[in-house]
């Protein structure tokens, strides 16, 4: 008996994506709606994660999978423990407190159906990834992540800036996505599981294993990517065209994150080995500093926060680099601080952005006294993000200290390591103090597009439950954020967690001289900001991966039309050339590597005389039809005499229903050609580029040549057929003496199911492109044979209504005994058609209609559902699908017959055939018809 | 016997090969169709020539064409005159929306005469 909670992870990860379509849904009727009932499900989830606290506390771990293709290793399983457990409740805390922000944040002429929608997908797909057991499956989260979080970057999509940046995001975050499945797939490969826990275990077996280096590339190229570390890191500015809630979430708890999530995943599995330090590290340092400096010369708030959290991104990496046991617990400590704070931050720009109608800092200047409660908030966020003691951010930043410190002592240049880390950290003292000083004193504001003013009560309340949590963080860490950080380590680490202390006082140590050094030097920083910001414009400011990006892109666009237009000239003929000449040498590369002769011992046929004239008619005719190709009539008849005496050939050969088909087919065809060619012109132009002429004739009689052979090395061998099977089963299994009819309704009925459904497709494609058509009037002097001027000659019509009902009796025959004797559904089709085509070409289209009332869109669509239904009875009945039944009746006069099922599917060819067909004439021949009106009504 | 089926079969690929290869629709229509016949004839053959069994199963039957090669080539058949049609169709639309029947749908080729052999149609 399964509990809920042997089911609710799963349910935690996917309950948000089902709540999307309701929020899409319910958006219908009310906009807030929405709002509120993203919210009700966020909650929802938080309370399917409650009944875990107890035991993920107990330090248990639960994993709950389900096996889906267990061949290459793929389980639907998830797993809860500290680090997961962590995650979750950032993403889904935030996500609520971000939920009912966007509620007040978003104008009247958003769409808030959409933009819930797009938030809760995202939502589930972070959570798919910090709850997934096993990695396949984790992976998909990670690339849905990419792909939603790209439609929420790009939610105000009449913005240019907010799409590029949006396709830019998806690009690099999607391809390192891909870099991921690939280190994926290795570790997999190397373990012999892609679950977690075996994975976790495995530690020592991959750091030994010679594709480790491969793998950690592989791995770290995601996490570069998705966390926006040097040189991956130029997306995450660009992203800032997203609404402000979306940044508030995607960039401190949510879509950045994901990367530093799997460091930690993978931190007992990949750390501990100098390349993880050396690549790690650098790139965590480089991008600490790069987003720290950069960030005090941006004038726009959400760019000021997006090259911080480049920066706070970039220490986490660097904690992790380091590799230690307590700099991994500082760096799961820095990222609960950094998403309260960080969120908080965006928040509030928001806010100023929202009341005042510009997020511009040179504008931006004494709003303390027009929202003070604002203020007061974004003052304490700031000195949470700059470090400042008795908040949440100095005590991580001291762990950091200290971390660095150790670290200096470990590698030969690693004594600049606290020198960079400290100048790194006064320069967030400066961009924090800017963000401050800048837009709350600094005088007066400078022509805002709006009067400023403290926004809606309710759009507060997130802020300011945030900023609660830096602050009893920052005082009372021992109460608040103790247990959580001690879980979450410990399953981070998978091993017993180092000693470490949370207390705000230390004593006077280095870290703490740090601590001030950098707050000192900040202050000094932002007061002479102006002698660095005149060497970063002049040097820096036009430095832009974006630039190089596009540069790429560009690059990529250029070589692909390149390379297609290489090979495409737009020219059919010489597609067809090179088609053609691939196809032989790739038969001639066959032909050489064959080691046995080319011709087989198998005993040849004789060759008798009539046989022998029929066939030089045959080729004769072919010559003409080449001959001639350029008097399209002549031509066409030609080609008419080719198909005859093919079809006697079948009979030869005992085939009588290819025979039948071939010869029915073969009128139908020439009637068609001749109706169009009615509209097109009656002869080619003189070819006068002879080298084309002698190449193409060299090449087509080597392929016919090559196709002679081909044919010859497979006549003169033996084989071994599976006929045997359908010649003994096709009486006592299908009930039908005619095996080839029973091949198509029987055995292999599904397929003749899909060849009638292509010909009602091809009937329908071309009454669509005939429907519309306008073709230009044939003149008749372009006919070299001239027309006639009776349409509809008298004796014609007479002979054929007589025949008619006598060709439609044979139809109807050949159709009835094509189970036991030679016919069937396409051959009575076919039949059935050339009785009607005959009419229309004796009496024209008009007669017809006003006779036969019936749809010829009606009789192929009844054909496929008789056809189809058949199949279905059999399913309903029990057997597989299109099984076909049959039996004996005696009926009096009659005699005794037999009846089987597939009888009805044959009759679903008939009416296909029928209906295709003369739909197709009929559709020709209007045009033609309508045509002789208008010429009529000209003379 | 077989070297005459094999002949017929290069003899309709080489005709087929050419008219496809050409610059107007209506011989590149009608060279699709002699490659279909190509096709057609060759899958029947890989079933080996007989002559002279019957067509349907009979207690005094000696032996039998190979029946599948028939079914597989009967459908073909019929697809292989969707197809032709499907062709002419299109070449007649794209006669109608482009004004001329070249299969680039060129008014003017370097390769060819500007006059055709009687009368024109435009």
């Amino acid at each position: 008996m399964s509990s809920l909670l042997d089911i609710n992870l799963p349910i935690i990860a996917l309950l948000p994506f089902f709540g999307a379509i309701f929020v899409a849904w319910v958006a219908k009727f009310n906009r807030y709606a929405s709002a509120w009932s993203a919210a009700g499900i966020t909650v929802l989830a938080l309370l399917f994660l409650y009944p875990n606290l107890s035991v993920i506390f107990g330090g248990e771990t639960i994993v709950q999978s389900w096996s889906w293709i267990p061949a290459i290793g793929l389980e639907f399983a998830f797993r809860l423990d500290g680090l997961a457990l962590l995650f979750a409740l950032l993403i889904l805390i935030i996500g609520l407190l971000v939920i009912i922000y966007a509620r007040y944040y978003l104008s009247s002429k958003d769409s808030m159906g959409r933009f819930f929608a797009y938030l809760l997908m995202f939502m589930g797909s972070m959570l798919g990834i910090v709850l997934s057991e096993n990695l396949l499956q984790m992976v998909v989260f990670w690339e849905l992540t990419s792909l939603t979080s790209f439609l929420l970057i790009s939610y105000w999509q009449d913005r240019d800036y907010a799409r590029q940046g949006a396709r830019m995001a998806l690009a690099i975050t999607g391809a390192g996505g891909l870099a991921l499945l690939a280190g994926v797939l290795l570790i997999g490969n190397v373990v012999g599981s892609y679950n977690l826990t075996d994975v976790l275990a495995s530690g020592d077996l991959i750091r030994q294993h010679d594709l480790y280096i491969p793998i950690l590339l592989l791995v770290l190229l995601g996490v570069f990517t998705k966390s926006a570390q040097f040189p991956f890191h130029f997306w995450l500015p660009h992203a800032m065209g997203a609404p402000t809630p979306v940044s508030a979430y995607l960039h401190s708890a949510t879509m950045v994150k994901a990367g530093i999530f799997l460091l930690a995943r993978f931190f007992p599995v990949l750390s501990g080995t100098p390349e993880w330090t050396w690549i790690v590290g650098t790139a965590g340092m480089l991008t600490f500093i790069i987003g720290a400096y950069t960030a005090l010369f941006k004038d726009d708030l959400k760019g000021l926060l997006a090259y911080s959290t480049l920066s706070h991104l970039g220490l986490i990496t660097l904690l992790f680099g380091f590799g230690t046991k307590l700099a991994a617990v500082a760096a799961i400590f820095h990222i609960i601080n950094h998403a309260t704070f960080k969120a908080a931050l965006f928040m509030v720009a928001g806010i100023i952005d929202h009341e005042t109608g510009t997020r511009d800092m040179r504008k931006l200047n004494g709003l303390l006294k027009y929202m003070p409660h604002t203020a007061i908030l974004a003052m304490i966020a700031a000195s949470a993000m700059a470090g400042v003691p008795l908040l949440n951010g100095f005590l991580s930043k001291e762990m950091f200290f200290e971390q660095a410190l150790t670290a200096s002592n470990t590698l030969f240049i690693s004594w600049m390591v606290p020198i960079l880390v400290t100048v790194a950290a006064a320069f967030s003292v400066a961009y924090s103090l800017r963000f401050i000083h800048d837009v709350f004193f600094n005088g007066e504001p400078v022509d805002l597009p709006k009067t400023p003013h403290e926004p809606g009560r309710i759009m507060r309340i997130p802020v300011d439950i945030l900023v609660i949590v830096c602050l009893a963080v920052g005082i009372l860490p021992m109460f608040t954020v103790a247990p959580i950080l001690a879980v979450a380590v410990a399953d981070t680490l998978q091993t017993t967690p180092p000693e470490y202390s949370l207390a705000v006082w230390h004593g006077l140590n280095i870290p703490l001289l740090m601590s001030f050094l950098a707050l000192g030097l900040g202050v000094l920083i932002y007061f002479k900001r102006h002698i660095f910001r005149t060497f970063h414009d002049r040097y820096l400011d036009h430095l832009d991966g974006k630039k190089i990006f596009d540069y790429l892109l560009i690059q990529l666009q250029k070589f692909a039309v390149y390379f297609t237009r290489s090979f495409d000239k737009g020219s059919l003929q010489n597609s067809v050339f090179w088609v053609v000449l691939t196809s032989l040498i790739a038969g001639l590369i066959g032909f050489m590597s064959l080691s046995a002769p080319l011709l087989g011992t198998r005993e040849l046929l004789p060759i008798d005389p009539i046989t022998f004239v029929i066939i030089g008619l045959l080729i004769l005719a072919t010559f003409f039809t080449v001959y001639y190709h350029k008097q399209h009539l002549i031509s066409l008849l030609m080609m008419g005499i080719i198909g005859l005496i093919v079809s006697l050939g079948f009979v030869k050969f005992s085939a009588p229903d290819l025979a039948l088909t071939q010869l029915s087919v073969e009128v139908v065809t020439v009637v068609l050609l001749l109706l169009a060619l009615y509209f097109l012109p009656q002869t080619s132009p003189k070819e006068i580029g002879k080298t084309r002429i002698s190449r193409d004739l060299v090449l087509s009689i080597l392929s016919g040549v090559g196709v002679t052979l081909f044919t010859m090395a497979v006549l003169t061998r033996e084989y071994d057929p599976i006929s045997h099977f359908f010649l003994s089963n096709s009486v006592p299994g299908g009930g039908g003496t005619n095996v080839v009819n029973v091949i198509l309704v029987d055995f292999r009925g599904f397929d003749t199911l899909g060849e009638i459904v292509v010909l009602a497709l091809s009937g329908l494609g071309i009454y669509a492109m005939l429907e519309y058509l306008k073709l230009p009037e044939p003149c008749k002097q372009s006919f070299i044979h001239g027309l006639s001027n009776d349409p509809h000659p008298l004796i014609m019509q007479t002979l054929t209504r007589v025949l008619f009902p006598l060709m439609i009796m044979v139809a109807v025959f050949i159709f009835l005994r094509g189970h036991n004797m030679p016919g069937g559904g396409f051959i009575a089709g076919l039949i059935a058609a050339v009785a009607l085509i005959v009419q229309y070409l004796a009496n024209g289209t008009d007669w017809i209609t006003e006779r036969l009332k019936l749809n010829m869109h009606f009789v192929i669509g009844s054909g496929l559902l008789i056809a189809t239904f058949t199949g279905l009875i059999a399913i309903a009945l029990g057997y597989p699908f299109l099984t076909s039944t049959f039996t004996y009746l005696n009926w009096p006069i009659v005699g005794k017959f037999e009846v089987a099922s597939a009888i009805a599917f044959d009759l679903g060819v008939f009416l296909v055939v029928v209906g295709t067909t003369v739909m197709i004439i009929a559709q020709l021949g209007k045009m033609s018809a309508n045509s002789h009106i208008t010429e009529q009504k000209g003379d | 016997m077989e070297w005459l089926i094999a002949i017929t079969i290069g003899t309709l690929t080489t005709a087929g090969v050419y008219l496809t290869l050409r610059a107007r629709t209506f011989p590149v229509v009608v060279g699709l169709t002699l490659l279909a016949y190509a096709v057609n004839v060759f899958l029947f053959a890989m079933g080996r020539l007989t002559i002279g069994q019957p067509g349907v199963i009979d207690a005094e039957a000696l032996g039998y064409a190979d029946p599948l090669p028939q079914a597989l080539v009967l459908t073909a058949i019929v697809i292989a005159f969707a197809i032709t049609a499907f062709l002419i169709v299109l070449a007649l639309k794209s006669s109608g929306e482009l004004g001329n029947d070249h299969v680039d749908g060129l008014t003017v080729d370097s390769d060819e005469e500007v006059t055709r052999l009687k009368g024109t149609n435009s």
